[in-house]
């Protein structure tokens, strides 16, 4: 599927095979939702062109386009856009019934769509009378029931808060994996991402700036953002043997002999922060001032302003034993095989 | 949601009953005043049935024009873009602000037998709308239309589109999505916008007494009769289809309440 839309300048090659889950990860704004709307047809392309299962379904070029109700894709909505007047029920059957199925067989399924994702308790309920979880699971069912042959997912889990959150992300990973459609999902998180996506496409600006497996992508991030929500430092260089020269000035000892432009990872529990200059031998180890210390969970990050800038990873007692809320000088250490290097 | 209790406020309530009996006096009058011993007999007359007829067939014509050609205008108000959008709503909406005889008079100088429009129809076609029940039903529907092309377009905003894109999605054509979603989330408006452009016509009298003149049993509607019957000093005729008028408008209002918001 190769996609561009004018507003945005979407431009994105994407191919996903049924059964699979293709997660689309970026950050807000960079075009993923539109990359859906595209798809959907609900929003006319510019260029490119769209192919399901052999059928061309927009081609602007020649000048095909098949209209969002006659193509065998569902989209579940980021904000569910459940209908406010039809009980969870009419909601669920409502694609089938726009499909020609008859009334009687349409809530039979509907209701077995309910049931199936737990939520037949409320199939009588108009969407206002229910919780953000029991929403989410309706559509959900609604997207499923028609049995489209592309499955598209909009933030499915964004609206949620984080107890239901868990629990209905198992529940969405077994729909997908038991229905036979393609399926594209959208998110910024990275857990829904690597939870339920069999491979990862990373966009930002409507540029697709990495694909993999999210082992690979979590490994060895291409951009600041990816490094970001994995939480690791990446930092940009040319390498040299063993030395990484650093793009910001200073330079790092690697294990593996790598040359020419390189990515090096480190994550940030392997840098080691400490108040004197330590005597580790053949560690790298540099000077800088304290920028900023954050509580991440159990953990405490620590932003060190030095060349290179680098985050570590120290437990709470650390703060107290070598007074990090003094800010002041601290010495950071890397050991050589703590770093990653890849071509980027 | 558990609303705070409005604490009781004297003041408050002084005004508030003042405000409800300045209101009310008025009706009490009508009903106190109201010819009860011969009430069929005045209501019965020729021209009290005619003036009845005529309001009852001119409120219902005009409310079904407001429905056909007040609602696609209603839809490109909400939904259309185009350039003059603003001064489209302010021309089609004036009337609402405009006193009716004024628009009586502007209507004359349109669609008059010497109007602009009236003096080419007229001689193309033979049919003149001033002294008509098609005049009458053409001055209500200048005066009242506006109620219903706003209130619709208002319904219209509120309808989250997006909720039509999940219709597409779900594979509904554009009729479905119209009928079944749409035309539902709509529907409070558009009978609020009916019950009221009705309201509205029913009730009409500078507009149609200017362009359509008093001819009884062919332009003289209710309020018309009443105001002829109060002039004329035959008040029991005039207190008498004015409760009639009363009766039908409350009806509307209780059954709009009802429709519309808590009671």
């Amino acid at each position: 599927m190769q996609l561009r839309l004018s507003r945005l300048d979407l431009d994105m090659a994407l191919t996903v095979a049924a059964g699979e889950v293709v997660a689309l990860l970026g950050p807000n704004a960079s075009g993923k939702s539109t990359t859906l709307r595209g798809l959907m047809g609900l929003q006319p392309l510019a260029g490119g062109r769209v192919t399901l299962d052999g059928a061309v379904l927009e081609d602007p070029a020649r000048r095909i386009r098949v209209a969002p109700d006659k193509r065998p894709i569902s989209l579940m909505f980021q904000d569910y856009l459940l209908f406010p007047h039809l009980s969870a029920l009419e909601n669920v059957a409502f694609g089938l019934r726009c499909k020609g199925t008859g009334k009687k067989t349409a809530h039979e399924k509907a209701a077995r769509a309910l049931a199936t994702l737990g939520v037949d308790a409320v199939a009588e309920s108009r969407p206002e009378s229910m919780s953000g979880g029991q929403q989410q699971r309706v559509a959900m069912a609604r997207a499923l029931v028609t049995d489209p042959k592309l499955l598209l997912l909009d933030e499915p889990l964004a609206a949620l808060d984080a107890s239901t959150k868990t629990g209905i992300r198992r529940l969405l990973r077994d729909a997908l994996h038991q229905s036979r459609a393609a399926n594209v999902l959208v998110t910024h998180d990275l857990l829904d991402a690597v939870a339920l996506g069999d491979r990862m496409i990373i966009i930002e600006n409507g540029q697709v700036v990495q694909t993999g497996t999210p082992a690979e992508v979590t490994a060895r991030p291409r951009s600041d953002y990816v490094a970001d929500l994995v939480g690791v430092n990446l930092l940009r260089g040319t390498a040299h043997g063993t030395h990484l020269e650093l793009d910001g000035g200073g330079q790092l000892i690697c294990q593996g002999p790598a040359s020419g432009r390189a990515l090096a990872v480190i994550a940030p529990a392997r840098v080691s922060v400490h108040r004197k200059r330590p005597d580790t031998e053949g560690s790298n180890i540099w000077k800088g001032k304290i920028d900023a210390v954050d509580l991440m969970g159990d953990r405490v990050r620590v932003h060190v302003e030095g060349t290179p800038v680098i985050t570590a990873e120290v437990l709470p007692a650390a703060v107290d034993e070598l007074k990090l809320d003094d800010g002041g000088e601290l010495w950071a250490s890397v050991s050589p095989d703590a770093i990653t290097v890849y071509p980027p | 949601m558990p609303l705070r209790k409005q604490a009781f406020n004297p003041l408050l309530a002084c005004l508030a009953a003042v405000t409800v009996l300045f209101f009310v006096f008025p009706l009490a009058g009508l009903i106190g005043g109201a010819p009860w011993g011969r009430i069929g007999a005045v209501i019965t007359t020729r021209t009290s049935l005619d003036a009845l007829r005529l309001s009852i067939i001119a409120s219902l014509a005009s409310t079904a024009l407001a429905l056909c050609f007040g609602f696609p205008l209603a839809w490109l108000l909400a939904r259309g873009r185009f350039p003059g959008k603003g001064l489209v709503r302010g021309l089609t909406t004036l009337p609402m602000v405009l006193p009716p005889v004024v628009g009586g008079i502007a209507l004359l100088l349109a669609y008059g037998r010497r109007g602009f429009i009236g003096e080419p129809l007229d001689n193309a076609t033979g049919i003149t709308l001033p002294f008509t029940l098609p005049g009458v039903i053409v001055a209500e529907s200048f005066v009242a239309m506006p109620f219903f092309v706003i209130t619709v377009e208002s319904g219209l905003r509120a309808v989250n589109q997006k909720l039509e894109d999940a219709a597409r999605s779900l594979g509904a054509g554009r009729w479905t999505v119209f009928r079944r979603v749409t035309l539902p989330l709509v529907w409070p408006s558009l009978a609020a916008g009916t019950v009221l452009t009705w309201a509205r016509a029913l009730g009409e009298f500078g507009a149609t007494i200017t362009f359509a003149g008093n001819l009884p049993g062919v332009t003289q509607t209710m309020p018309l009769a009443i105001y002829i019957s109060q002039s004329s000093d035959r008040t029991d005729e005039a207190i008498a289809l004015s409760l009639i008028l009363v009766v039908v408008s409350l009806v509307v209002m209780v059954f709009r309440r009802d429709r519309s918001g808590p009671g």
